[in-house]
């Protein structure tokens, strides 16, 4: 299945950070990296589902802004204590300056 | 049985200690003694998701069964140590096993501070553990009433829980504001104002009188002689450093059990971290300081895990803690004692940050609070400023329109 969603526009999102984005009952988090790439994961830290859209992204690092979780949002790799269960990630691509996320 | 490394307290510390020790190469025996029947789990939900939570919830393990397997951890739960023998190396169990150590590591944390002037009773409660806070939820029945003593994190917390579940609520403070220790007038107004809103009676600066208990409560006099009458009274005071071993054993102790910058004690041997020691802070001109921090918790559990193993590395960490009340979230990072400058960023309508900066113009503190984790990201950012001596300029501190990020490129 390939169901690819409009998620925002490419500029919405600074380099070097991260949106949310909900989407029928889900909710997502949109990362655009240093290098101008974007990337998608789940939303919610699996740690204690907190939205990683509130942390900081450092280079190819999404921290947790309640627990500092990190995790490589290219990947989903979590990156030790205390969040131990990878997050799961999202094709991404860019289409006419819109983000579109395919989450089928 | 070979020597290998000790750790008293299978708190977050400990806990996290005995998993650095493995993560660093150790290849030897490594155990972990918690005076607690439970695995090693996590505190902070105590005050929150266990207490307000309609089902408690099991507690949420640091280190579980097959962790410590695969780990080759040996945990010792429900067995408090009794004393610790340097001659010999060895600690005594209250079963009186004797186990000898390479290294030891007191993770022993912090204990509730007792209210002198409560006596001892099923309906009297304190806070630091799972089974601590089953006692409270027991008491915390719909229409149910809850007077808490201390306007602390702890109280507070526990006053927000406690109205989710639907038991009214007044909480008496006998300083002249909530959150006096360490959190700035202008944060702890806007907390004081969500608990009145959620329906909390808050009494500041308002003395204890008399505590009297009987079968189906407490009654608390007040100075001014009014009478506070509840089920459960939940005295939130502070806490004190777990020092009674180290004591006995002629470690020095200072406001805790006294460590240097590689969280070694007086004792080549024997090292401490976490809630139960000061430590000399270079962050701060080198001045002792004891933090009682989750967050501090794991770092000073894996500093002293490596420096155990031989490192001699030393504690650059700044300070970092969170608490949740309600949808709100307060974050502070860094020490703000010394600071002479207080700059305010609003961030939204309902969320701002304080920043505190000493008289050469270095960030040393940063304060937040808002709607969920609105101010967390600044914060971090902040504190890696902090971390760094950053100087950064008032009007940029100031304004929202500048990222704090750009002032870490600087």
């Amino acid at each position: 299945m390939s169901i690819w969603i409009e998620a925002c526009a490419a500029d919405d999102i600074d380099e070097e950070d991260v949106m949310r984005f909900d989407h029928d009952g889900r909710t997502f988090a949109i990362y655009r990296s240093p290098d101008d790439e974007y990337f998608a994961t789940d939303g919610l830290c699996t740690h204690e589902r907190i939205h990683l859209a509130d942390g900081l992204v450092m280079d190819d690092i999404i921290e947790c802004p309640k627990h500092n979780g990190r995790f490589n949002y290219k990947t989903g790799q979590a990156k030790g204590a205390p969040v131990c269960v990878n997050l799961k990630t999202y094709p991404v691509k860019v289409e006419g300056g819109r983000v579109l996320l395919q989450v089928g | 049985m070979k020597a290998g490394m000790v750790i008293i307290g299978a708190g977050e510390c400990g806990a996290r200690a005995a998993t650095e020790l493995r993560s660093a190469g150790y290849a030897g025996p490594i155990t972990l003694v918690g005076a607690e029947s439970h695995l090693p789990y996590e505190r902070p939900p105590l005050s929150k998701d266990a207490i307000c939570e309609a089902e408690m919830p099991a507690p949420k393990t640091i280190l579980d069964a097959d962790s410590l397997k695969t780990l080759d951890i040996r945990h010792i739960g429900g067995n408090g140590v009794a004393r610790i023998d340097r001659e010999t190396r060895r600690i005594i169990l209250a079963d009186g096993t004797a186990l000898p150590y390479g290294r030891l590591l007191l993770a022993t944390g912090a204990a509730p501070r007792r209210l002198a002037s409560a006596p001892e009773s099923a309906h009297i409660a304190y806070l630091r553990s799972y089974d601590d806070a089953l006692a409270i939820r027991a008491r915390l029945a719909e229409g149910a009433h809850a007077a808490i003593i201390g306007g602390g994190f702890i109280g507070l917390e526990l006053a927000a829980s406690a109205r989710k579940r639907g038991a009214a609520v007044t909480l008496i403070e006998a300083q002249p504001r909530i959150l006096m220790r360490g959190v700035p007038a202008e944060i702890a107004a806007h907390v004081h104002a969500e608990h009145a809103t959620n329906g909390v009676t808050l009494l500041t600066g308002q003395g204890i009188a008399a505590i009297e208990t009987d079968d189906k409560g407490v009654r608390i006099t007040l100075a001014d002689d009014r009478m506070v009458a509840a089920e459960l009274l939940i005295v939130g005071i502070g806490a004190s450093p777990v020092t009674e071993l180290a004591e006995a054993a002629g470690l020095a102790v200072d406001n805790g059990i006294a460590v240097d910058a590689c969280l070694r004690s007086s004792d080549p041997h024997i090292f401490a971290a976490g809630d139960c020691c000061s430590f000399p802070f270079a962050l701060y001109g080198g001045r002792r300081v004891r933090l009682e921090a989750w967050r501090n918790a794991q770092e000073q559990g894996v500093l002293a895990a490596r420096n155990m193993l031989g490192a001699t590395e030393t504690h650059t960490s700044v300070p970092w803690f969170w608490s949740d009340q309600y949808g709100l979230s307060l974050y502070i990072a860094g020490l703000a004692d010394e600071a002479t400058t207080t700059i305010r960023r609003d961030i939204a309508p309902d969320a701002f940050i304080l920043f505190h900066l000493a008289v050469d113009g270095r960030l040393v503190a940063a304060s937040g609070i808002g709607p969920g984790n609105a101010v967390a990201r600044d914060i971090r950012l902040a504190e890696m400023l902090i971390a760094r001596g950053a100087r950064p300029a008032l009007d940029h501190l100031a304004s929202a329109e500048v990222k704090l990020k750009t002032l870490l490129a600087a």
